[in-house]
């Protein structure tokens, strides 16, 4: 790639006869792009080679436009740029490469986010104000409630996450196979949400007194001869219940980040605070913890805002009844299930302004730690 | 580098390639479309022949059908469309051989993939269909609404469709006045599954009246049989549609299907006096103590498939009864994960069969709650021979090939029953044409924000307070009814 672009540092002397060579290139090449995504969008040109063949053809054509028809843009474009005065060739070259991914990001990401805040207030039944999907939002009982327990989520789940990673991170940190007893914590890290849910359904599952317990708490429970509870149906012992497997598939996280923490506090500070004649534990709260202040803050608000986000497990386990409903499960049953594209918009953009300020202070701390973001 | 590059590329091929896998789908829909060329093989002459001999013998009783038998439209082309590819797009073009056959008019058959949407594209690119299936009924509103479809009560015999079909059809197929299409195909929801040896061996018998039915059900408990009911209504996303069936199930027995109509189109309020009073009968059964296993929590916890596990307990029946349409048995012990039917431990039929679920009132008689498939005309398609295929596929003989290759219901009570032969129809069937009215599943005709949202979490918060707060829940689901 670089011996194609200097041959053209060399012809800056400014033959016009090279510019017009290059302006056709170019162009030359925007067409064919034009034309491969003509070809792309089409239904009917490649239907005639049959669903294989005409598939294959879809698929070399893609890469042809994505691969090196981007790339010969690349070249030609910034081929032109050299024949610009050498400042504004400085000036303009870095765009011409960031370019593409600033529009990309645009178009996935910023555009959707935009429309979706227009939506929540446009998308309202014909003589009803801007402000009508969210007047509705506050006024729906269901949504209270399912506010109410993203809250419980909010300060359970992460401080669950993080007492239990903390604690552990503690417990390991000088033993012999350190590395063994934390992959036991990390590994459900790997599930995804929807996977831990399905397995902590079997967890809970209740069946009638008398019945054969599948689930292992209800064992346990009628091994001591208690009746099975039904874990997920109880009020309100079922989000508390739900919350458990959040801080399951977290811990493992909030144990990585916090062990290489403690690991990173000098060993001077902690044989400082022994030869003071603190003890273990002391040293623990008074010396270690301080020093991974910023650590833990990280692992803190990483997981809240997980947790906002929290769907899955909800969706899979008790899809928000017995009173366990959560926002983004709301939101998607009113996005995909009744299409209300105004109700569920708004849904969105309160959950979006609810994420922000854990986001600011997630990178903030992060700053100050000197990692850049 | 090289190598890693190299890596690159395949590894974008590969994703383009899964991506254009995905958009594939969409675009090969027309390709189902070819296969529905004019049967002449010999296989469908032969069913052909016996087709016709019914139909052109003597007049059908519709004019157009009469004119097209009389070769009077033969050469020209009908288009039809409906959901059903592959093995049904097979029965269904059986089912259309005999008209193409009689009559030189070539159908064409479409099975079209992902079909609402489809069919809405292609009626928004003005290219609609001239006849298409819906199995919505409030899709053909809508389609109505729009003037896209044609009102068929000027020429079609609306009369003989009325008398020849269950009562509740015809009255789904009207709107604004008019007439807008013609049902086609349908099923049968209201049955209760028992298992047959141990009911026969405690001498019970089967209750042909919603009383005799709560007798057998004391009587069991009085027996020290375990509980009457298997009830579980846990259905992943969708908890609580079980009991929605239920709830419309009461309501056609004690209300009628008048007032059933007028309430799944909210002609009436969603918690009237006649829906809270079928509540009550529900729940003499739901919330009665000992007569469901495992008590309302139990018909939270339990799964669908899961609900008759202890109907087929090694040491006997725990519970009798479950309602629930002929699917079923597939999900039982000892038939789930077997594919092979002939291998299956629990055969519908013979280890179980059901029976009707029975009338409430005398005076509203005995209803069936299902759902089913039109066929409507769109306006293009107003052409003799269109009007010619839709009268067709309202005659006996318009199904007859694909009754006999099993899989269909019609809900036309002409049909000769003989024509039916594989269970669970054999036992459907006199079911249907016994019943005195047909209940379409009105929570699949409600608002999708109650029928697939607000009743079924109603229900489970219902089963949840054991049947305390009935009116609260009804009136919340009132309340959050879609304006408009």
């Amino acid at each position: 790639m670089a011996g194609a672009l200097e041959p053209q540092a060399q012809v800056n002397s400014g033959s016009g006869w090279l510019i017009l060579r290059d302006l056709v290139l170019a162009a030359v090449v925007v067409i064919l792009i034009w034309l491969g995504l003509g070809i792309l969008r089409s239904e009917t040109m490649l239907s005639g080679l049959g669903p294989f063949v005409g598939k294959l053809v879809q698929a070399l054509v893609a890469l042809a436009v994505g691969v090196v028809g981007i790339w010969a843009l690349f070249i030609v474009v910034n081929s032109l740029v050299e024949y610009l005065p050498a400042r504004a060739t400085n000036a303009i070259r870095p765009f011409v490469f960031v370019l593409p991914a600033i529009a990309v990001v645009s178009l996935y990401l910023v555009f959707p986010a935009v429309g979706t805040i227009i939506q929540s207030f446009t998308e309202v039944p014909e003589g009803e104000g801007l402000l009508y999907n969210y007047a509705q939002a506050f006024s729906d009982p269901k949504l209270l409630l399912a506010l109410r327990n993203n809250a419980i989520w909010l300060v359970l789940a992460p401080a669950g996450a993080l007492l239990i990673g903390l604690t552990f991170a503690g417990l390991v940190d000088r033993i012999k196979r350190e590395a063994l007893a934390k992959i036991f914590i990390f590994l459900p890290l790997c599930i995804s949400g929807a996977g831990a849910a399905v397995i902590w359904r079997f967890v809970y599952e209740w069946r009638p007194p008398g019945r054969p317990q599948i689930g292992i708490l209800n064992a346990i429970v009628t091994l001591f001869g208690g009746d099975p509870i039904p874990w997920l149906q109880e009020i309100p012992t079922n989000t508390l219940a739900l919350v458990v497997v959040m801080i399951w598939l977290q811990a493992g996280f909030a144990m990585v980040i916090l062990s290489a923490a403690i690991k990173g506090v000098p060993t001077e500070l902690v044989e400082a605070a022994r030869i003071d004649g603190a003890g273990e534990f002391q040293t623990f709260v008074r010396v270690v913890l301080p020093s991974i202040r910023g650590s833990m803050i990280t692992v803190f608000t990483t997981i809240a805002i997980a947790v906002l986000k929290v769907f899955d497990i909800v969706y899979v386990t008790t899809n928000g009844n017995f009173d366990t409903d959560v926002i983004a499960n709301r939101m998607f049953n009113e996005m995909f299930r009744f299409r209300n594209f105004g109700f569920a918009t708004a849904l969105a953009v309160i959950l979006f302004l609810a994420v922000v300020p854990i986001m600011v202070v997630n990178v903030r701390n992060l700053r100050q730690q000197g990692i850049g973001v | 580098m090289r190598n890693r590059t190299w890596l690159l590329v395949v590894v974008c091929l590969a994703v383009i390639v899964a991506a254009c896998g995905d958009g594939g789908a969409g675009t090969t829909t027309a390709a189902p479309g070819t296969t529905a060329a004019p049967g002449t093989t010999a296989g469908s002459a032969t069913t052909a022949a016996a087709g016709t001999t019914a139909a052109t013998g003597e007049p059908t009783g519709y004019a157009e059908l009469d004119q097209a038998m009389a070769g009077d439209f033969a050469g020209t082309t009908v288009e039809i469309v409906a959901q059903w590819v592959e093995g049904e797009a097979e029965n269904f073009n059986a089912s259309l051989d005999p008209f193409r056959e009689a009559t030189g008019i070539d159908v064409q058959y479409e099975g079209l993939t992902d079909y609402e949407l489809t069919l809405q594209t292609r009626v928004d690119g003005n290219d609609a269909p001239d006849l298409a299936q819906i199995a919505q009924p409030g899709k053909m509103i809508s389609y109505a609404s729009e003037g896209q479809l044609v009102d068929i009560s000027p020429w079609f015999n609306t009369d003989k469709l009325v008398e020849e079909q269950v009562g509740g059809f015809f009255e789904l197929t009207q709107f604004d006045g008019g007439v807008y299409g013609v049902y086609y195909k349908t099923d049968v929801k209201s049955i209760v599954w028992y298992p047959v040896e141990p009911f026969e061996a405690a001498g019970y018998t089967i209750p042909t009246t919603w009383d005799e039915m709560t007798a057998l059900s004391d009587q069991i408990i009085a027996d020290g049989n375990g509980n009457p009911w298997c009830i579980g209504i846990e259905s992943e996303a969708a908890d609580g549609w079980v009991a929605t069936d239920w709830i419309e199930d009461i309501v056609l027995r004690t209300a009628g299907v008048d007032f059933y109509n007028q309430w799944w189109k909210h002609e009436v309020p969603f918690n009237s006096p006649e829906v809270l009073a079928a509540a009550e009968e529900m729940a003499s059964i739901w919330f009665a103590p000992d007569y469901v296993y495992g008590g309302n929590v139990a018909i939270n916890a339990t799964n669908i498939r899961d609900v008759a596990n202890p109907m087929f307990d090694p040491a006997g029946p725990q519970c009798w009864f479950q309602k629930q349409a002929a699917w079923i048995p597939e999900f039982w012990p000892g038939n789930r994960d077997v594919s092979d039917r002939s291998q299956w431990a629990n055969p519908p039929g013979e280890a179980s069969s059901f029976f009707y679920l029975p009338g409430i009132d005398p005076a509203v008689g005995n209803p069936v709650l299902g759902a089913g498939d039109m066929f409507v005309m769109f306006t293009d398609g107003d052409r003799p021979e269109v009007r010619a295929l839709l009268e067709y596929l309202a005659t006996p003989q318009g199904a007859q090939a694909w009754i006999e290759l099993g899989g269909f219901i019609s809900p036309n009570t002409t049909v000769p029953v003989e024509w039916y032969t594989s269970y669970p129809n054999t036992e459907l069937v006199p079911i249907l044409n016994n019943a005195d009215s047909f209940g379409f599943d009105a929570s699949d005709l409600m608002p999708a924000e109650v029928g697939a949202g607000s009743f079924w979490t109603g229900m489970v918060d219902w089963v949840a307070a054991n049947g305390e707060g009935t009116e609260e829940i009804f009136q919340s689901i009132e309340d959050g009814w879609p304006a408009g």
